[in-house]
């Protein structure tokens, strides 16, 4: 869902932790972040995550059990912690991006208009 | 599953067992840092704001500010001790009185059997119009309609036969003294039916009731076998010797199944086949009829063949009655009829007797607990009162209502919590104690009171209740605080004084009105204790002996009442056939020569001497001597004239008082069987078998009894000392009786008035809290509205207005209240009354005498509650009030 300025996207909602699993899994164990600047190079600044939108988000799959945080450093030698995706969290990604590429299938279809 | 991981994860994070707030924020930091690294910018703000969304994603924020309220309403609590104690103790007392009545309703009343669906079980009851009007049953069959109602079911239903569960004297193990055990005859069907499997060895099965006096087999309950035996495995093969007969223990019944008798466990169950001499005797009736209808049967489809053979049998009787039966006797069997109850809480005389005293009493405590909860919602109102300033601030800086019904309701909650600790505690210890009062020493009350989730689920229940009641109107009237106003001025609420005169109002009526019926039953027991009952019953022992009728049986029973007088301390011995208020009776016609007939007279049979030892005064002829024969049927049905005794109403009613000495009355034994007596003494009335029955005309035969009898014994000191000598005598003088029940015929009496003793003493308790809670609701509510008012009087004073005028404008209103709650209470009351008439004796609901007891009480409850506030209020000193201000 694109704001009038067109510029920034806001999380759609649910999508956050689609992207947040699949940021963990293409690039393994990240602090935070990592996440949010990766999600934002590779949406070319469309999404700029805030602390109060990605940490709660986060915490969420760690009480889920999906990803899990432990203390570390950075390679530039600071303390941060860092999320892996845990094998539950692995399966829920699988699900996830199938049950997202069906869905995006079907709109697709939708807006084509010859439905 | 996820989700339920969550959860939990978010209940620790409340309870601040997952990441503290320094991790938080340190990760935050770290975060906000690695930016300032790559982009340059700096954003603490961001990070303090993202601490409150990851803190309230960490818990769960509703259980978390639930918590503080907890905190906070602790806190008020602390801060108010003196009011918060006596707030917890006065529900408390209140709440355990509630639990404790409840415990008792449902051990007597509510408790479901532990058999096989036992909701499809039913037991048959005779219902009939007593001699008062009263509609009464009785639950108990012979043993040929048993058999008459086998045939007529066939496979429609199981037939029980459940044998009451009575006292009876036993030897275990072949030695040693006779005990008291409680034996219930079961048919061999019971168990099976019931679905009863055994704790060790087997349950009597329809193989073990077959042939009549063949099968001497028991089974023992799970309790005596742990109490007696130790729960010893090689309990199985032993002998209990009653009367006769040596039962042999082949099982014990599964643990919890102590018989069907709320009230009275079972000990030893038997073979009803073994009943030998009931079997074939019709009228004798000594079991309950238990039914369950097979699968696809409905009870009504059994109730209604076995009501068309009652009916058909009663046409019969009615038709046989010879035609000068009284009026009065054809209506009493016209009203009699046959149905079939709900057995599922099995059946007992103790339900039947307390059913309605122990709803009544549930009653009464219902009221008390509702004065209490009043009394705690005028506390906490007060208190709302008080903190009305600090309602005020937390609407303005932005609480919601909500908010505000939460906080009061949370420390509602934690008052009531408390409470309920106290209650429980209470309520434990109260319940067996009224089960204690629930029968005399000889024959304890056994009820099943475990700690189950009923209990628990009551006790839950009830603090919810509780709460709701006394927390929810202070806490509505709080959150309804307009800030403005508070904070702008100091003008007083004038709606609280109208909120409080409803509350005070509603106490005073439910006090009043447990007054009142307080005042019934205590009145009841005291006319029922007083009443004459026409002998001394003090210093008398009575023996009823069981034996087989024998052609010596009178001298062998001379020779008894000889030794029985030898003992030290036995003036007197005589015999009767059976103790006075011993439940027993024996009620004949009567037909006086040139008299309509009238009701039946009760008889007795005495030996010489009775009247001397019961102390029944002879007040014309004399007294029954040896060698006087009564009028009566002998050993062989033949009859034959003779002499007795008759009682004062006799001599009244057929005689207008004059001497009935020589005079002959006829006496019906039985259909065509008249014989003559010859009336040679009058002696006073007394009671009979049942203090509450009317005294109706008696007679008294000089006994020839060749069976049992029972042995009256005057002695000079405490009676229950010589039971021991009396049993010895017994055993040794007559070998082959057993003694069925030893008993002071002071206990006979007391046993009759026991359910109006425990009415009296337990009502007496709960008006005593209730009048306590109320005074101190009234003094505590009056106190605070002095003190709201200070400066009013001040100023009134200040104007010259008298003290006595102040103290009438303070109590004013109140009091308009309390006049007004009492009316209702009172009004209430009487209605209670008229519904528990059946309970009461000699006192109506609208008695005055019972009328003005509470309101004096009340009265001068009410004054003495009022006296200290309207003290302070007639000493204010308008100068200091009018400065302090």
């Amino acid at each position: 869902m694109a704001n009038g300025e067109g510029q920034k996207a806001d999380v759609l909602q649910g999508t956050l932790d689609l992207m947040v699993l699949q940021t963990l899994d293409t690039m393994g164990p990240q602090h935070g972040y990592a996440i949010a600047a990766r999600l934002e190079q590779v949406s070319a600044g469309a999404l700029q995550l805030n602390m109060g939108t990605l940490y709660p988000g986060l915490m969420r799959l760690e009480q889920r059990g999906l990803v899990k945080g432990s203390w570390g450093t950075t390679d530039t030698n600071r303390k941060a912690r860092f999320y892996a995706l845990t094998a539950a969290g692995r399966r829920e990604l699988a699900k996830q991006r199938d049950a997202w590429d069906r869905m995006a299938g079907i709109m697709r279809t939708v807006l084509r208009g010859d439905a | 599953m996820a989700t339920l991981r969550e959860w939990i994860d978010r209940l620790l994070g409340t309870l601040r067992l997952r990441r503290g707030d320094a991790d938080l924020e340190a990760e935050l930091r770290a975060h906000a840092e690695l930016a300032a690294e790559a982009e340059g910018r700096s954003s603490r703000i961001a990070v303090t704001q993202a601490m409150d969304t990851v803190r309230d994603r960490r818990g769960l924020p509703w259980l978390h500010a639930l918590f503080a309220d907890v905190v906070f309403g602790w806190r008020q609590l602390n801060a108010h001790r003196v009011v918060s104690l006596a707030a917890i103790l006065s529900l408390g007392l209140a709440m355990g009185a509630t639990t404790a009545a409840f415990r008792l309703v449902d051990a007597v009343l509510l408790r479901p059997l532990p058999v096989d669906h036992p909701e499809r079980l039913v037991f048959g009851i005779t219902s009939f119009v007593d001699a008062q009007g009263r509609t009464d049953y009785y639950d108990n069959f012979d043993y040929p309609t048993y058999r008459r109602y086998l045939g007529m079911v066939g496979d429609r239903a199981d037939l029980l036969v459940v044998g009451s569960a009575n006292a009876v004297e036993a030897v275990i193990g072949g030695t040693g003294e006779p005990e008291r055990i409680t034996r219930q005859f079961y048919s061999g069907n019971v168990f099976g039916v019931f679905g009863l499997q055994p704790a060790l060895g087997r349950l009597i099965g329809p193989a073990d009731d077959r042939t009549p006096g063949g099968h001497p087999v028991a089974v023992i309950t799970h309790d005596f076998w742990r109490r007696r035996f130790g729960g010893d495995p090689a309990v199985l093969g032993t002998v209990i010797r009653i009367g006769q007969v040596p039962y042999q223990i082949i099982g014990v019944a599964p643990r919890g199944f102590v018989g069907t008798e709320p009230g009275r466990s079972a000990d030893v169950f038997a073979p009803a086949t073994m009943n030998v001499e009931a079997l074939e005797m019709p009228g004798w009736g000594w079991y309950r009829l238990w039914i369950r209808p097979h699968p696809g049967v409905s009870v009504a489809a059994v109730e209604q063949l076995l009501q068309a053979d009652f009916a058909r049998r009663r046409d019969d009787d009615l038709t046989k009655m010879p035609p000068d039966t009284p009026r009065r006797r054809i209506d009493a069997r016209l009203s009699e009829g046959l149905s079939l109850q709900p057995a599922a809480t099995g059946a007992s005389g103790l339900q039947k007797t307390f059913r309605r005293p122990l709803i009544v009493l549930a009653s009464l405590v219902a009221a008390v607990l509702l004065i209490a909860c009043v009394n705690v919602a005028n506390l906490m109102n007060g208190q709302a009162l008080a903190r009305r300033r600090e309602m005020a601030l937390r609407v303005s800086i932005g609480a919601g209502r909500w908010r505000l019904i939460r906080l009061m309701l949370v420390e509602s909650a934690l008052l009531a919590l408390m409470a309920s600790l106290v209650g429980a505690l209470f309520g434990w210890w109260a319940a067996p104690f009224v089960v204690s009062m629930l029968a005399g020493p000889q024959d304890p009350v056994r009820l099943a009171m475990d700690l189950d989730w009923r209990l628990v689920g009551f006790g839950v229940a009830l603090t919810l209740v509780v709460t709701t009641l006394f927390g929810l109107l202070p806490a509505l009237r709080a959150s309804a605080t307009a800030p403005n106003d508070v904070l702008k001025s100091s003008g007083r609420a004038v709606s609280h004084r109208r909120l409080t005169g409803g509350l005070i109002g509603a106490q005073t009526a439910f006090c009043v009105f447990v007054l009142f019926v307080t005042v019934l039953f205590v009145t009841t027991f005291a006319r029922l204790a007083s009443y004459p009952l026409g002998f001394r019953a003090e210093h008398l022992l009575t023996v009823d002996v069981e034996a087989k009728p024998s052609p010596d049986g009178p001298a062998r029973w001379t020779r008894v009442e000889d030794e029985a007088r030898a003992l030290p301390g036995v003036t007197k011995v005589a015999r009767a056939s059976w103790p006075l208020l011993g439940g027993s009776r024996w009620r004949g016609d009567v037909r006086v020569p040139g008299q309509t007939p009238r009701e039946p007279a009760h008889f007795l049979t005495v030996s010489p001497g009775y009247f001397a030892t019961m102390e029944i005064p002879l007040l014309d002829g004399r007294d029954v001597r040896a060698g006087d024969v009564g009028a009566g049927v002998d050993d062989e049905k033949r009859p034959h004239d003779g002499v007795g005794v008759v009682n004062q109403s006799f001599a009244r009613v057929y005689y207008g008082g004059r001497s009935p000495i020589g005079e002959h009355v006829q006496l019906l034994r039985g259909p065509n069987t008249v014989v003559t007596m010859e009336i040679i003494g009058v002696v006073g009335d007394s009671v009979y078998a049942y203090l509450r029955d009317p005294i109706v005309p008696a007679v008294y035969l000089p006994t020839d009894q060749r069976g049992g009898a029972t042995l009256i014994v005057r002695t000079a000191g405490e009676p229950g000392t010589l039971v021991p000598a009396m049993r010895r005598l017994v055993s040794r003088m007559l070998p082959d009786a057993r003694i069925r029940v030893v008993a002071t015929q002071q206990e006979l009496v007391d046993r009759q008035v026991l359910r109006e003793r425990l009415l009296a003493t337990l009502s007496i308790f709960v008006a005593a809290v209730a009048l306590l809670l109320s005074a101190i609701g009234l003094y505590g509510v009056l106190h605070h509205t002095v003190v709201l008012q200070q400066r009013q009087i001040g100023i009134r004073m200040a104007l010259g207005a008298r003290a006595a005028h102040v103290v009438r404008q303070v109590t004013g209103g109140l009091l308009a209240a309390v006049v007004a709650g009492a009316a209702v209470g009172l009004g209430g009351g009487v209605l209670f009354g008229r519904a528990v008439e059946s309970l009461l004796f000699r006192v109506g609901a609208t008695d005055i005498g019972a009328i003005a007891p509470p309101l004096l009480v009340l009265a001068a409850t009410a004054v003495a509650a009022a006296l200290s506030p309207a003290i302070r209020a007639a000493r204010i000193d308008p100068a200091s009030t009018l400065r302090a201000e």
